[in-house]
Parts: C-alpha cells; structure tokens; sequence
C-alpha cells in the first residue's frame, strides 16, 4: 500500500512554545517548479505583542545569567545543530539553494554559534575599562545587556543570516524578537526547535514568519523594545524605523552585510546592543589592616 | 418596617455541577470587545480596583506613596478615573486616610488576623474596632477556615454577625480564602453563610494563598448572590482578590458579571478587583488605545 507522506506544519516560536499564529493566517510555499513546500504562518502583530512580553520576562533570568553559562548554552545550540546538519541542508535546497552552498552555510552557521559562544564570557573584559580618575576612587566601564531587540532577520541569507544577527544579541545578554526571511522561513523554524532543545530558556529568542511591511512599525514603536535591527534593504521601511525609533530611543541599526564573509562575525556586533555602565567605588583605607605587633 | 429573612440550614446549600461551571466559564472568554466599548471596559476596571498593599514590610511612606497613585493613575491620560479604593493593614489606615483627603478614594483595611485569622473571637473583634476608628470606609475580613472545614457553620456564621456589628457604617467585606476549601460546593455553603450573616461584599481570597481568585470560584460566588437577590431584593457586592494582573482577564470577569448579576452590579459600589499588577496593565492597555503603539512598564510608576 502507498504511504501519505506527513508533512511538517512549520509552526512559530514564542515564550519556549510552538503556538500557531493567533491570527490564523497562513501562506503557502512553493519549490522552483511550483509545487507546494509547506503551508507557513502568517503572523500578525498581536503575535509579536505576545513575543515581546515573553521577550521581556525573559530578560531578566537571561541576563543575570553567569556569562560563563550562557557560552555552554549557545555552544550546545550549536552541538545540536550539528546533529541535525541534514535537515538544514535538505530545506535550504528546497528553498533554492544548490548543494555545496547549502552545506556551505549550515556549516559556516554552526561555526559562527561556536564563535560566540566564546566570546560570552570574554567581550566584557575587552570591552570593559578600569579609568584614571583624579580622586581615591576605583572607576570602571562595563557594558549590560539593552534588553529586548526586535530582529528584522535577513532576506536572503535565511539560515546564517539569522544565526549571524541572533548569537551576538544573545551572547551579551539579550533576548529577541525576530522575524524570518519571508520567501525562505524554513530552516528558521527549525532552528527554533534547535533552541528549544537546547537548554536555551523559553523567550529568550522568539520567531515568528511573516511579512516585514505588516510587522516593520510595530516591531519599531513598542515601546518595551530597546533596540531594533534590521537587515533588509527597503529604504521606506528604513526611514520609517529611524523615525519610530525616536519614541523611546531605541538602538537602530541596519545590518546589511555579506554574512559569508568572516568580517562579518566579530564582537563589535555585541557591543551595539550593550550599554556601558560606569561605576565609581571608593579606595578604602581599611584601618584594621596590616600587623598589629 | 422590619423584614425578617430566614436563614436556611446551610448543609442543604446548592450543590454545584463543576463541569458545567467551567464550560460556561470557558464561553465568557470568547466575546469580542473592542474598540470603544473596549476602552469603556477599561476605565470601569480601574475604577473598580482596591489597590492593595498588604506585605510584612510595608511602611508609611509606601502607603503614601501607593496613596498618590491612586489619586493620579496616569496624568499624561486625561480623562480617566481614579481606583475605587487602597487596602492596607490596619495600622496604616490612619496615614492613608490623611493622605487620601478629599480624593473620594475610599480606605479599605484588612482586619481579623488576617491573612490566617487564627485567633481568638476577642482579638479579631478588637482589631476590627481599631481600623474602624482609625477612619477605615471598608473592613476585609477573614473566614475561620478551620472551622468552616470541621463543619462548624454556626460558628463562622456567628463570627461574621458579631464582626458587623463592630464595623457599623463601615462595609464589611468576608473572605472566603476559597483556595482553602477545595471544593466548589464549599464554596457555595461558605458564600451562603458569609451573605445571610450580613457581608456587603464577599471575596474570594486574601492573596496570599495560591490558588487564588479564578474565574470557575468567581462565578460560584455570583451564582449565591443571584440567589440571594432573588431571594430578597438584596444586593451583595463581589471581589475577586489575587492573580487577577491583565486587562483581558478583568474584561472577562466583567462579561461574566454583567452576563451573571447585570448592570447593577457594573459599579464599584457593588464589584471590586483586589489587585496592585492590573492597574498598571489597564494603564498601558488605555495608553496602547490612545497613542496606537504597544506600552512598556519602564513608563508607568511602580504604585
């Protein structure tokens, strides 16, 4: 007898669950030849509102999280992607790519978490400054964490695009909202089940699919956000962000870069999503100190 | 002229059918309210808030300060209303009804050993007796659960008469502590008592005890004062007390009062929410109306 085969309901990402979109909606997927992939939500912007609020409540275990012990989570993210490199493969050739890119970019994907997983508990001390100060006092520079970023992941680069925006918020101590590649969510949903089977905590990253032009005004002016990347080329959309940014001044930044490139992973990514905090701690004469005899 | 209500035997209180309570429950959550009528449903649950502070390390100043904000919710949101009233412990009425003056807020106080109210009969009556004359509008109190589970009814009845009686003009408000009596028909037979013995209003919880205020409890709860109304012509007031933190979930509880009680009971004279998280989600929900973008917590006082 013929078997159906069971197809993958790709669902989205938020508070360490797999909802579908409250709104309902979906849109379909087709391969080069116009067969049917897989149906994909549509999400709406009462999903992000509710990925936001999971974003947000996860801030504050996440951040206060031994920097140490975040390094371990995001190098097991990647420890359980490459368990399930085939896959990847498999829906980025689906989506168009041929088999040596494909492989290519999952790769370089796993690679790019191992990169930040290292630098979890080493940016602050390259980061960080001990100041001359004019008076008894200890002054210190460190930087902390935004808190919740609203990620407009790339277009085209649907897998290391998104891997290459998300570990460097992450790694300092952020938690994320992100909206996938339209025309190539795939593999984004599947690195979210990657996420939820990987000791990274509910919320910390969410992801949802859709479009960006419903999404890109309230992924920019929800004031619970603190910073907002984009990594899309629409100039309206851009102006848009900058200008609903200002309401509660938000970070902005426009990531367009080529993320095959190795230049284009590096710590400075880590270092625009933290604030840098400086301290003054006064130098203490402690009168008991020292021998007494 | 006097009308005498006969109280009935309490052991042969309604049982309640839990599945069916919590099917219609389950329909409440499904109307659509949006819009204006959404915004309307906001304001009158801001306006029914207690907004409670009842911790071991309260001090006066942050009475005072919860004081200030309820009498100023938000003032870059015009054209909103102030909470029905603050909750405090009784030794902190005084500071809160000076600081209240002449904002129509009302003083509620916890009184009765509360949260546990294992005492004695005298103590509880004295502790009544100080938030009364200490300037208290409202007095909450507590059930003797234990009792109430040994199937002593008569005593918790006669405890809640002699409570009102010392509480005079002031309302007298009985918690049930419904997350103590396991069952929905305890809470029937509870609700029942705590009405006939003269409550104005009954409450679901103290807060300090989870589970607190649900919606299948609340309804329960409702069902004797309908009962009651019928019965009487009486109206008794409903507070569901603790966990109550979002708009949407006071928004249901609204539906199920109105679809319940009717419009009578849509005042805070008759309907209140023991809250101190859901005054602030309101205030960005109102906000979210007003300026069309999502609210964040960092732009509204912590009470």
């Amino acid at each position: 007898m013929s078997r159906i085969e069971v197809l993958k309901t790709y669902k989205i990402y938020i508070g360490g669950q797999f909802p579908r979109t409250e709104s309902g909606r979906y849109y379909s997927l087709t391969n080069k030849k116009n067969e049917p992939i897989a149906n994909v939500s549509l999400s709406s912007r009462k999903d992000f509102r509710n990925a936001v609020v999971a974003a947000r409540s996860a801030f504050g275990g996440w951040s206060s999280r031994a920097a140490f012990n975040r390094g371990q989570i995001l190098y097991r993210v990647a420890e359980m992607m490459e368990g399930r490199k085939d896959q990847f493969v498999k829906e980025l050739i689906l989506q168009g790519s041929t088999k040596k890119s494909a492989e290519a970019e999952v790769t370089m994907a796993i690679d790019r978490l191992v990169y930040y997983s290292g630098w979890c508990d080493k940016y602050m001390q390259v980061f960080g400054t001990v100041n001359p100060v004019a008076s008894s006092h200890f002054n210190f520079s460190v930087p902390e964490p935004t808190g919740v970023v609203a990620i407009i992941a790339p277009e085209e680069s649907s897998l290391l695009g998104l891997i290459s925006v998300v570990a460097p918020c992450i790694a300092g101590g952020n938690t994320c909202v992100v909206l996938s590649s339209n025309s190539k969510p795939l593999c984004s949903v599947t690195f979210a089940e990657v996420l939820a089977t990987s000791d990274v905590p509910g919320g910390v990253v969410n992801i949802i699919t859709g479009i960006s032009s419903e999404l890109y005004t309230h992924f920019s002016n929800h004031m619970d956000v603190n910073a907002v990347i984009y990594c899309r080329e629409n100039s309206e959309e851009k102006k848009i962000i900058a200008q609903n940014s200002s309401l509660n001044v938000k970070r902005t930044f426009f990531w367009t870069k080529d993320w095959l490139k190795s230049e284009s992973e590096n710590p400075y990514l880590m270092l625009d999503l933290q604030e840098i905090k400086t301290t003054w701690h006064p130098i203490e004469n402690i009168g008991i100190a020292g021998a007494k005899y | 002229m006097m009308t005498t209500i006969d109280i009935p035997n309490f052991r042969m209180s309604p049982v309640v059918d839990q599945v069916g309570v919590e099917e219609r429950v389950a329909r409440f959550t499904t109307r659509s309210i949006k819009k204006s009528s959404k915004l309307q449903a906001l304001k009158l649950a801001l306006n029914m808030i207690d907004l409670t502070t009842l911790e071991g390390k309260d001090t006066s100043g942050k009475v005072k300060q919860m004081c200030y904000k309820a009498a100023h919710m938000c003032d870059q949101l015009q054209d909103i209303p102030t909470v029905a009233a603050v909750c405090v412990y009784p030794n902190h009425v005084r500071t809160a009804k000076t600081a209240l003056t002449g904002t129509g807020i009302k003083v509620a106080s916890v009184a009765t050993a509360f949260p546990s109210g294992n005492t004695t009969r005298e103590v509880k009556l004295s502790d009544v007796r100080f938030a009364v004359d200490e300037g208290a509008d409202e007095i909450d109190m507590v059930i003797s659960r234990g009792e109430f589970l040994e199937g002593n009814y008569s005593f918790v009845f006669d405890e809640i008469s002699s409570i009102k009686e010392v509480c005079g003009s002031s309302r007298l408000k009985v918690i049930l502590e419904t997350g103590e009596l396991s069952t929905l028909d305890n809470i029937r037979r509870a609700s029942d008592i705590a009405i006939y013995a003269g409550a104005d209003f009954i409450k679901t919880s103290t807060g300090k005890i989870q589970p607190a205020a649900t919606m299948p409890v609340t309804l329960v709860m409702l069902q004797a004062i309908k009962d009651y109304y019928y019965k009487t012509g009486k109206i008794v007031g409903m507070k569901p007390a603790g966990g109550i933190s979002s708009s949407k979930l006071a928004i249901h509880y609204l539906v199920m009062v109105h679809e319940t009680l009717g419009d009578k009971w849509l005042t805070n004279e008759w309907f209140r929410f023991g809250a101190s998280s859901l005054a602030n989600d309101i205030l960005m929900q109102i906000a979210k109306e007003k300026y069309g973008t999502y609210q964040g917590k960092d732009y509204f006082s912590n009470d």
